[in-house]
């Protein structure tokens, strides 16, 4: 930068730092209206005030910013005739829009009928208005709180040349109508006009509309919308719940609780009794009950209400739920709508939930599919597996931290984990697992060791605290379909992953020279080893390959989990279970246990949301039932291998 | 031909009953209740819980090395034995405390409300007031000590019934009892399963009844009791595999199917032998938790199970003493290594500290020992008193072609 800019650069940051001070122009037309009306704005009156707002509004922005401040009780008289907007601490001229220092003045308290004919001028003058950004935020502002005279302004205004804005202003007058129209055939032709529809915006018109409440009453309420009536003791009204009710309506007495008879009976104690009985014999509900009737019989304590005339009260009464909204044929049309969208609705979930479980399925596919190939060859659970789970997703968040470009570090990461878990597996193959042949029970617990060795090594290497593993920016984000189903990306990516794989998968074991020799393996190891191939160096290929795709399937998972050193134990038993259930005879047994954990999961916790521990109870139970039919998964090992 | 009786037959039993009765006796001569106060109480404490995971150890071996069932499931019935005696433990106590606090009251509560004091007391952590169901008879003593070997062994004859009848065996099993452990360790996690949730049973030390006794003492009673049963369930485990009963169980381990085709109910002695071993697991938790004071579900972690596994083949599997060995020396390890009190080593570049790389080495010491030393521990036994696997020059073991190999059975 060169001297002679710097002066340059100084004046204009003075400038701009000028133009917050500099007086609004002022507004002339605007000017001449409020000196011509001052005593309408003053005192106005809801029938006369509509061609002055009018007037108002036509003059332009600074008119619109009084209305506004009119509305919203924010604009003042000064001593000396100007009106003024008031803003917390700051005072305007509404005319000029110059700051008004030291003033006080008289605030306007425009009556609430006055302030609806402001707003809806104001909404029709914002929907009307050529800023599209405008209009759109008028009618975010009219969904978020409408009045009857939005709905007025709303069916007023010429239609909006954007379609989309059109067909919101649709709606929402549609949805007004239902609220607060006074016309119940317009209101139950726009609820029948929405019948089905399941946006959020249509379910809270409905909810207000069919809100009820109980009631207690010798005869039918006169001219009130009965919902049903009610008997008590049923699940509806249970016997107590309809005593309280007659209780709130001030019908009957309260009846004695314990806490209560036992303080009456405390502060009656004359000579260590109560009406005769010992205090040390309270301890007996009975006892309290007849020393209690004793007080009574003394007139020391008021009479409580009975078991028999609770009874009494309450066959009395006749209960029923009735609606708030009065009119019947409106709530009709609002039930029938409320059923066809809750029908809907059910639908809709029931697809969000397929979603949500095909997306936990591929993530048990991607986990389980190398236990289930090395278990499937060797007839060796890898108890490690989990650990080469956390180590890919350690190599994404390494490769993370030397690339920035996070599109580019994922593409870099998803093959270097695959090379690093290969190389582990094919290394924890050669040390421990060859040694081990033919005793799966110890290669189990071998495999176990390196799993806690390895875990603690990467507490060790990169602390106990959770690592980010951070979504490039076009897998951030969720597919929404509308209010009910969305799926986030990641997980859309994920299923993508697991099918490349499953398809990677089959390429390999159908076409491939070592597909062939794997598959020969699986079926007869003496077989095969005849027939000139080598089990040895197959089981070691087949150990790279599983251990590769669980590191895989570490970046996968690392990309919406923490990357803890933990991460791999949160996923073995479900990628245990996976192979259980689905059994090793082939990658389809796989898929199908994967899918069937994965939708077990997800419709068990559908039942109850809120408890996802007990849905997972629920489904290790259902896996131990399911081995008692299927003892040997879904898909079984056949040929000699299975004997064995 | 009469026979010899058990002791007679396996010397090694009195040598670990004399070892155990030395030990005992060491210690409490040098705790500070009785004796000259060198062992601390958390120490004499440290000792008996110990005692407790050799007993867990030994019914891991029943399972594991006689019968050839990795069960992973163990610590579920060593829990919830802990469970059982925990209700009556943590309700007698708070029962007592509720009853002194309601006898400031004017009028003396009713049983009634004396259960809605208890229950707000026990419950108010989850937000509940009621006594859940399970502890219809937390207020009975004969009843809770009942079911603790009535609740793991019921578990324990269900599971194994339903998994031995499909003939799921192997690999398959071991997952099978681990995801029991897991599903039941999930189940006590949540709130309204009636346990407390996450807070578990704390407060186990205090025992009602005994408040004027101290810790010191009681401490070293639980020494005394860990000590004895660990001696009878010995006793009866030595019993169980010495005799016909237990040469069928070790033929069952050794060629399930053959031992079938020759006419044993398989399935009947797996479940005995599951059943009580899962039961004296109980026995060891019951006994356990008084000591550690607290149990919450993050005991049946699976992990936990793994590590008895751990240290049944550290031991030695296959040898009741070998798998004592194996529970004492690793856990009273791995406490003195994570407890912070192992030296670190100074490398010029590094400095390795216990605490972080005590899992480490036991993890490579564990594959060490599968790999190299199956045996584990009590293999040294072994090599002692000469016992060697005969020398066949690489035959098969057996008449037929399945039979083993020679280098196959050294495992």
């Amino acid at each position: 930068m060169t001297h002679a800019t710097r002066p340059l650069i100084a004046a204009l940051v003075a400038f701009l730092l000028l133009i917050p001070a500099l007086p609004a122009r002022a507004n002339d037309a605007l000017r001449a209206v409020v000196a011509q009306n001052m005593d309408q704005i003053e005192k106005p009156s809801r029938r006369t005030v509509g061609p002055l707002i009018d007037q108002i509004a036509a003059t332009g922005a600074e008119g619109v910013a009084l209305l506004g401040a009119w509305a919203d009780r924010r604009l003042g008289l000064s001593t000396d005739g100007r009106v003024l907007i008031v803003d917390g601490d700051n005072v305007t001229d509404a005319v000029t829009g110059a700051p008004v220092p030291g003033a006080d003045p008289k605030m306007l308290r425009p009556n609430s009928g006055v302030r609806g004919v402001i707003e809806s001028a104001l909404v029709a003058s914002q929907i009307s208005d050529p800023d599209p950004a405008i209009r759109s935020a008028a009618l975010d502002s009219i969904a978020r709180s409408g009045t009857a005279d939005h709905l007025a302004a709303l069916t007023a205004t010429a239609a909006d040349p954007d379609p989309t804005l059109q067909a919101r202003r649709d709606r929402l007058r549609t949805l007004l109508t239902i609220q607060h129209d006074d016309d119940s055939a317009t209101r139950i032709a726009a609820i029948e006009s929405l019948g089905g529809d399941v946006g959020l915006d249509f379910r809270a018109v409905l909810n207000p509309l069919l809100s009820m409440r109980q009631i207690a009453a010798t005869a039918p309420p006169e001219g009130a919308n009965i919902a049903r009536e009610l008997s008590p003791g049923d699940d509806a009204l249970s016997r107590d719940a309809a005593y309280d009710l007659l209780k709130a309506q001030g019908i009957a007495q309260p009846r004695l609780t314990a806490d209560a008879q036992r303080d009456a009976l405390a502060a009656h104690i004359a000579d260590g009794t109560v009406g005769g009985i010992p205090v040390a014999d309270l301890s007996d509900p009975a006892a309290r009950d007849s020393a209690y009737k004793a007080l009574e019989a003394a007139g020391q304590v008021t009479p409580a209400a009975t078991e028999a005339e609770a009874q009494a009260a309450i066959d009395a009464h006749r209960f029923y739920e009735v609606y708030a909204e009065p009119d019947s044929a409106v709530t009709d049309a609002a039930t029938a709508a409320q059923r066809s969208a809750q029908t809907r609705l059910l639908a809709m979930r029931g697809v969000d939930l397929g979603l949500d479980a095909l997306s936990l399925a591929s993530i048990y596919f991607l986990a389980a599919i190398g236990l289930a190939i090395t278990f499937g060859v060797m007839g060796v659970i890898n108890m490690a597996h989990g650990e080469f789970i956390m180590m890919g997703a350690y190599t994404g968040y390494v490769v993370q931290g030397l690339i920035s470009d996070r599109t580019l570090s994922l593409i870099v990461a998803l093959p270097a984990a695959f090379a690093v878990t290969f190389i582990a597996g094919v290394a924890l193959y050669r040390l421990v697992i060859r040694h081990l042949a033919k005793r799966p029970l110890e290669t189990l617990l071998a495999t176990f060791g390196v799993s806690i060795a390895l875990q603690q090594l990467a507490k060790n290497i990169f602390g106990t605290q959770a690592r980010p593993l951070t979504a490039p920016g076009w897998l951030e984000g969720a597919i929404t379909v509308n209010d009910v189903i969305s799926i986030s990306t990641i997980r859309v990516a994920i299923f993508v992953l697991a099918v490349l794989f499953l398809g990677l998968f089959l390429f390999i074991m159908k076409r491939t020279r070592l597909g062939l020799e794997v598959r020969a393996v699986t079926q007869n190891p003496g077989m095969a080893a005849s027939m000139g191939i080598n089990p040895d160096r197959i089981a070691m290929m087949t150990f790279g390959l599983g251990s590769g795709i669980a590191g895989i399937a570490g970046v996968a998972i690392g990309l919406f989990a923490q990357v803890t050193s933990e991460l791999g134990q949160q996923y073995i038993v479900q990628s245990f279970m996976t192979v259980v259930v689905g059994g090793v005879g082939n990658i389809w047994g796989t898929l199908a246990g994967a899918g069937l954990i994965g939708v077990l999961s997800k419709v068990i916790e559908s039942f109850n949301p809120s408890n996802t521990l007990a849905a997972q109870t629920f489904m290790i139970l259902f896996i131990v039932i399911f081995i008692q039919f299927r003892p040997r998964g879904i898909i079984p090992q056949r040929g000699r291998a299975a004997e064995a | 031909m009469t026979r010899k009786p058990l002791i007679l037959r396996n010397p090694s039993i009195l040598i670990v009953l004399a070892v155990l009765a030395g030990f005992t006796l060491t210690v409490t001569l040098l705790s500070q209740a009785y004796g000259s106060g060198v062992i601390p109480t958390s120490m004499v404490k440290v000792l008996g819980k110990t005692l407790c995971l050799a007993l867990a150890a030994v019914a891991m071996d029943l399972v594991w090395g006689y019968l050839g069932i990795l069960s992973l499931g163990q610590m579920a019935f060593f829990a919830l034995g802990g469970y059982m005696i925990g209700q009556w433990l943590m309700y007698a106590r708070t029962e007592a405390i509720v009853a002194a606090s309601m006898a400031q009251n004017p009028i003396p509560p009713t049983p009634a409300e004396l259960q809605t004091g208890v229950a707000n007391q026990i419950f108010g952590v989850v937000g509940s007031s009621d006594l859940p169901l399970v502890w219809s008879f937390a207020h009975s003593l004969p009843i809770q000590l009942a079911l603790v070997v009535l609740v793991p062994g019921v578990l324990a004859l269900v599971f194994g019934w339903l998994a031995f009848r499909s003939r799921v065996n192997g690999v398959y099993l071991s997952i099978l009892t681990q995801a029991m452990t897991l599903a039941l360790a999930l189940w006590l996690f949540q709130n309204d399963s009636g346990f407390r949730g996450n807070n578990g049973l704390s407060g186990l030390q205090n025992i009602p009844g005994l408040e004027g006794v101290g810790q010191a003492r009681l401490s070293v009673w639980f020494l005394w009791a860990s000590a004895l049963a660990l001696g009878l369930a010995y006793l009866l485990a030595a019993w169980v595999i010495s005799g016909k009963f237990g040469s069928v169980v070790r033929a069952i381990r050794d060629d399930e199917t053959r031992v079938r085709f020759l006419g044993y109910p398989v399935e009947g002695f797996k479940l005995a032998v599951f059943t009580l071993a899962a039961m004296m697991t109980a026995i060891a938790g019951a006994l356990y938790y008084p000591q550690a004071g607290i149990i919450n579900p993050a005991e049946l972690a699976p992990i936990a199970s793994i590590y008895l596994a751990v240290w049944v083949a550290i031991g030695g599997r296959g040898r009741l003493y070998g798998a004592i060995i194996g529970a004492v020396v690793v856990s009273l390890l791995s406490s003195w290594f994570t407890g912070g009190r192992a030296p670190a080593i100074e490398l010029p570049f590094y400095s390795v500290n216990w605490v972080d790389w005590w899992q480490v080495l036991l993890g490579v010491a564990f594959v060490l020992v599968t790999l190299f030393a199956p045996r584990g521990i009590a293999g040294i036994v072994d090599w002692l008193g000469g016992v060697m696997p005969p020398r066949r020059h690489g035959r098969d073991l057996g008449p037929d072609q399945g039979a083993l190999q020679e280098q196959e059975a050294k495992a």
